[in-house]
């Protein structure tokens, strides 16, 4: 999953001071062309969601079964006032889809805080304090780990019965053992540096250590999966909600949609085509930034 | 060797234990009572909760509960599905040839495709080829499968009319499992065309579950060989005349495939999610389908008896996994 960075990114000649840090890191990034075009869908779908009540045509929820199952436009039968044509009980699927990049924009920003934040309290504790809490911790993780993700999720939802925040709730749960993995083994690390022990010589308490100290040395790859993260959180929302176990018709999310429509299938192709393809560019947008990120960040690729 | 299986399996019991303390708090974490959860809308009588209570052994203490679970547990017994009434185990023994026939197929199909390309791309490095295998890899890995299903669908079985829709064979044959696994029992059925129509349904469910596996194989088997083929030993092997073919199929290739089996390994669990989700689609008669119609059914004995028993099968292959690379790689094995 490494995008070798060959084309060498357009370093100046040596100058006494080093670049900033942040126009460093663009120049590593702006040399990968799909990270910036996935940075670019995100930006569109960021503003597709904060804009959705200007630039939706139509209402996501107001129903007119006159207009039921309307074709997109550059079909016959179709109109441009629904340029993607309308759902079984005559919702504007344009509509519905802008509406829907909130939620699933939500859904990914949302568990991948509550992931990262958890998953890096846990890391840090493993990390620091060691002994029987890491064992504890790291044994719990690991069968996070062996269940198939979405199967886990499955069970979490029929604990807490369907419904978008409990879907919320189960992929987060799901994820939470990358981030817990990640922060564990970067304090590990770091805390044996000698900046920390100059810190703990300087009489730093374990709090400011963990969080002041060895904390904003391990966010380069915290920030990395974030961004992938985000990426399966929406995906696996969207399983569950096409499975009929995440968030509940009418609410406009693309998995939800799927779910809606699939009935539908053999008489019209647009009802699945559209909120699946949604889906597919808000993941892939997220997965290329990642990558870009991680080749930007990590230190092992420069040279 | 043997000190190196001893210890990955001692590291497996507490995960083990972990995933029999889920199964059994997960009946138990469901708000409200389990019996009457259990009973559904239609209610239950005093009489026959009590009953049920003292057959479940829901009046005992909890860590005596535990303790009989694990007892029953050990000796094959995960209970009975409150729907059909049939043994959780003898259900799931049933079903799993199905999920293991697609499970494979979609294996295989990954790895047919995955490596060659990963080679190629690897070898022809930038090249526009490269850049495709990289671009559609990405892309398989960041599929919505459900979506990807339903799109095969509409274009191979109903626009061309190409494959059935769903199942795993024609209504019109039946055929006695004695594998469980169709393509093999169709073969020696000897029924005319049953094999021909047991193949034809597997390819898109095939497709569909294989499609994240073969992305990643995909991937990881360019970045191996582009690690190995920086190497000195095929500088040298190079340099000793030998032909490019050989360089890359002999020297290069056996070394890059350390990481891809232990990827190949870790795709298990993702094939079980990815199961659950195609299975669902074209109402293939397996695991997958079977928990989520579980869910829906209220099911709680066959959701935590699957649960128990794939994570005991995921853990199992992962197992496997770990000792076959030891084998490969005599460095791993004397480290630990």
């Amino acid at each position: 999953m490494t995008t070798e960075t060959m084309e060498a990114p357009a370093v100046t000649a040596p100058t006494a001071t080093p670049p900033h840090p942040l126009r460093e890191f663009w120049g590593y990034f702006s040399a990968n062309r799909g990270a910036v075009a996935g940075l670019a869908v995100i930006v569109a779908v960021v503003l597709l969601a904060v804009f959705a009540d200007v630039l939706a045509p139509h209402s996501p929820y107001i129903t007119d079964t006159t207009i039921a199952l309307k074709p997109p436009f550059w079909q016959e039968g179709g109109s441009i006032a629904y340029p993607l044509g309308t759902d079984p009980i005559g919702r504007d699927i344009l509509s519905r889809l802008i509406y829907g990049a909130r939620l699933s924009l939500l859904i990914g920003i949302i568990v991948v805080t509550v992931s990262i934040v958890f998953g890096t309290i846990l890391g840090l504790i493993a990390g620091y304090v060691r002994g029987m809490t890491e064992i504890a911790i790291m044994r719990l993780m690991d069968i996070v780990l062996t269940l198939p993700s979405l199967l886990l999720a499955i069970v979490i939802v029929a604990i807490l019965g369907p419904g978008l925040i409990n879907s919320m709730m189960a992929v987060a749960l799901v994820i939470l053992p990358h981030y817990v993995r990640l922060a564990r083994a970067a304090v590990i690390t770091e805390t044996s540096k000698d900046y920390v022990m100059a810190a703990r010589v300087s009489g730093a308490g374990a709090l400011r250590l963990m969080f002041k100290e060895v904390l904003p040395n391990c966010t380069a790859p915290l920030i990395v999966q974030a961004s992938l993260g985000i990426s399966t959180a929406i995906l696996d929302a969207a399983a569950l909600g096409f499975l009929g176990l995440g968030a509940q018709p009418p609410s406009p999310e693309w998995g939800t949609m799927l779910a809606d429509a699939r009935e539908f299938v053999l008489r019209a192709w647009w009802v699945v085509t559209f909120p699946g393809l949604a889906i597919l560019i808000t993941v892939l947008a997220f997965n290329l930034l990642g990558d870009g990120l991680r080749d930007a960040l990590d230190p092992k690729l420069k040279r | 060797m043997i000190r190196f299986i001893l210890t990955r399996l001692s590291l497996l019991i507490p995960t083990f234990i972990g995933i029999t303390l889920v199964a059994f708090f997960l009946i138990r974490l469901v708000p409200g009572d389990p019996i009457e959860t259990m009973a559904g809308e239609r209610g239950i009588d005093a009489a026959r909760h009590e009953q049920l209570k003292k057959e479940f052994g829901l009046d005992q203490p909890l860590l005596v509960q535990y303790g009989i679970y694990i007892g029953r547990v050990l000796q094959g017994d995960l209970g009975k599905s409150i729907v059909t009434r049939e043994s959780v185990l003898t259900e799931f023994q049933n079903l799993f040839p199905a999920t293991v026939e697609l499970g494979v197929c979609a294996i295989l199909f990954a790895l047919v495709l995955g490596i060659p390309a990963g080679i190629l791309a690897a070898v022809r490095r930038n090249s526009i080829f490269d850049h495709g295998v990289m671009g559609l890899s990405l892309t398989g890995y960041s599929m919505p499968i459900f979506w990807w299903g339903l799109i095969l669908i509409l274009l191979f079985s109903v626009q061309l009319g190409w494959t059935p829709v769903s199942g795993r064979i024609d209504v019109l044959y039946y055929i006695e499992p004695v594998t469980g696994f169709l393509l093999i029992d169709s073969l020696m059925s000897e029924e005319e065309g049953a094999f021909l129509s047991a193949l034809e349904h597997l390819i898109l469910p095939t497709i569909v579950l294989g499609t994240v596996p073969l992305a990643v194989i995909a991937r990881m088997t360019r970045s191996a060989m582009l690690e190995v083929l920086g190497e000195d030993y095929i500088r040298t092997a190079k340099a000793k005349g030998l032909s490019r073919f050989r360089v890359i199929a002999l020297h290069a290739l056996r070394n890059a495939m350390i990481p891809v089996v232990t990827v190949i390994g870790l795709q298990v669990g993702v094939l079980f999610t990815g199961a659950i989700l195609t299975e669902t689609i074209f109402s293939w008669p397996g695991i997958g389908k079977w928990l989520i119609e579980a869910i829906f059914r209220r099911d709680y004995p066959v959701l935590q008896g699957g649960l128990l028993l794939v994570g005991a099968i995921v853990m199992s292959v992962n197992l496997l996994v770990d000792l076959t690379y030891g084998l490969i790689n005599p460095r791993i094995r004397h480290t630990r």
